[in-house]
């Protein structure tokens, strides 16, 4: 639906205009895994609106809840109350408008990476020349046309990524959610990558959610940066990133970068801190509603 | 020259046993009812060819092995499929699996005799028990081993059961599977033999029987032994072929 070349609409920030329906909503969602007869909060209700056409990063500290949020997005894990919805439908189970990358690549080993690429067109039943033409397309939109009868095994980390890129894209979804999808390459692999991944989205004009451990990364990349809390995960600041587009890395204004990211900074800490003096007893583990929210 | 290389030591292996054979045989003088000798053995194994007494005992015992091995391997599958994704079926099922293999075909067998008499259905149903096992346990324990989160990749994109098992869990758990297969090939030989002792008119276990007793061809029992010997390899090395065909580099 939205993968023709049509630019993304430029509406960074968190408002999302009126009338418009909004690509992601979150409406008091929690979730919680079952252990031994105790339900584990995870995600401690969560409301949110996410902008059709924009890319959204969500930072917080380890195990917070980051990975579950995509899961529940994608229809993986079904919130145990709350609602999901993409462009104004529920997401009632894994969704076709919804395509997922995941830490790692995913690949199965036995097929090439056409063959990976291919694999959710053939599971939707589409027919042999429609899967040969998109996955061709595909190809060519990762830089991969001349790897495509290579099995994964004879990739690199970078290539594989690549094709699970490929793969998500393949049904051609509104949204695409991202799970720390470059943390296993190098540093400058992975700065290279994330251009790619921009100019990918000019491309496409998707929805763009992506989980990172940088904030670099995420000020990079994204119109919106969501901070979470420590598990269970609630919203602790949701910041806007103020930088044009396109973005290069040599050419963005160092001081807006630096600005932007002292203050994402300054949220994650305050989060992690108020859990490492949980952890430590030196204040309750409940805190006021006012000393939650910095 | 790759393939010389790699006849060569079995070949000379094979040589030097048949000559420590031969030297045994001359040493301890033993008479042909005993212990005939490689050449006796051979000359017996290609008379009977020859001649076609051994033809059809080895069609006999060839099509229960084949029709049992198909049947168990079958069966094996499907029942080591349903114990890996059911516990249920994995808690109700198992005791019994394991009851069954604890009790010898050997015992076994001159039941099914009984019930089910001595033609090639009743023959059959003797090799796909014994092969039941192995094929079930390998699946078992090879789909129990499917990556996970290649699961969940396949469920994020919607799989169906049938599209999760022919696209992921198959081509996955192949590996396992054959290792399965290959066991339960060889066992399907000796599953065939001893369901022929047990009665019947023909096959490789009754020519054994024949030779031993009312024949009492030693040299004859012993061309049989062969034969059995070269089925068992050739299946094996079937199996084998099948494997290399589908074996895949993983990473």
């Amino acid at each position: 639906m939205t993968v023709e070349s049509g630019r993304a609409p430029r509406d960074p920030g968190p408002m999302t205009g009126a009338g418009q329906v909004p690509a992601i909503r979150l409406d008091g969602v929690r979730f919680g895994f079952r252990i031994g007869g105790h339900e584990t909060e995870v995600i401690a209700g969560l409301d949110l609106e996410i902008a059709p056409g924009s890319i959204v990063a969500v930072v917080g500290p380890n195990g917070c809840g980051k990975s579950t949020l995509l899961r529940v997005i994608a229809g993986l894990l079904r919130a145990r109350t709350g609602t999901v919805e993409v462009e104004g439908r529920p997401v009632t189970g894994p969704d076709a408008r919804v395509g997922l990358v995941f830490q790692e690549p995913r690949l199965l080993p036995w097929r090439s990476a056409f063959a990976n690429i291919a694999f959710p067109l053939e599971v939707a039943g589409r027919a042999r020349e429609a899967r040969e033409r998109r996955v061709t397309e595909l190809l060519g939109l990762v830089g991969l046309r001349d790897w495509s009868r290579a099995r994964p095994a004879e990739l690199s980390g970078g290539m594989r990524q690549r094709v699970a890129i490929a793969r998500a894209l393949a049904l051609e979804p509104a949204v695409l959610l991202l799970d720390e999808p470059f943390s296993a390459l190098d540093s400058l692999t992975r700065e290279r990558f994330n251009v790619e991944l921009l100019r990918l989205w000019e491309r496409i004009g998707a929805t763009i959610v992506v989980v990172t451990h940088s904030i670099a990364e995420a000020v990079f990349l994204a119109d919106r940066v969501i901070v979470l809390s420590p598990r269970p995960a609630e919203l602790v600041a949701d910041v806007a990133v103020d930088l044009p587009r396109p973005r290069r890395p040599g050419d963005l204004d160092a001081a807006a970068v630096t600005r932007t990211a002292a203050e994402i900074r300054a949220h994650l800490e305050g989060a992690t801190d108020d859990a490492f003096a949980v952890a430590t007893g030196d204040v309750p583990a409940h805190p006021q509603p006012d000393e939650a929210i910095p | 020259m790759i393939r010389r290389d790699r006849l060569l030591p079995p070949s000379v292996a094979l040589v030097a046993f048949l000559a420590a054979w031969q030297l045994l045989v001359l040493v301890g003088n033993y008479p042909a009812f005993i212990l005939p000798g490689p050449l006796v053995v051979g000359e017996r194994f290609v008379s009977a060819w020859r001649d076609g007494t051994m033809t059809p005992h080895v069609v006999t015992t060839l099509a229960e092995i084949g029709l049992g091995f198909v049947g168990g391997a079958l069966a094996g599958m499907f029942g080591g499929y349903v114990m890996a994704r059911s516990r249920i079926a994995n808690r109700v099922l198992s005791p019994y699996l394991v009851a069954a293999q604890a009790v010898p075909i050997l015992a076994l067998a001159p039941l099914i005799a009984l019930w089910f008499g001595s033609g090639l259905f009743a023959h059959a149903m003797i090799v796909a028990l014994i092969v039941f096992f192995p094929v079930a346990i390998s699946t078992l324990v090879a789909v129990q081993g499917v990556d996970r989160r290649l699961l969940e990749m396949a469920r994020s994109y919607r799989v169906s059961r049938g599209q999760r098992l022919r696209m992921v869990e198959l081509p996955a758990a192949l590996p396992g599977i054959l290792g399965g297969l290959r066991i339960g090939v060889t066992l399907a030989v000796v599953g065939a033999i001893v369901a022929e002792w047990t009665g019947g008119d023909t096959g490789l276990g009754v020519l054994i029987n024949l030779a031993r007793g009312s024949l009492f061809d030693i040299p004859l029992l012993f061309a049989a032994l062969l034969t059995v010997a070269i089925i068992g390899v050739a299946l094996y090395s079937a199996v084998l072929l099948v494997e290399r065909h589908f074996a895949t580099p993983t990473s």
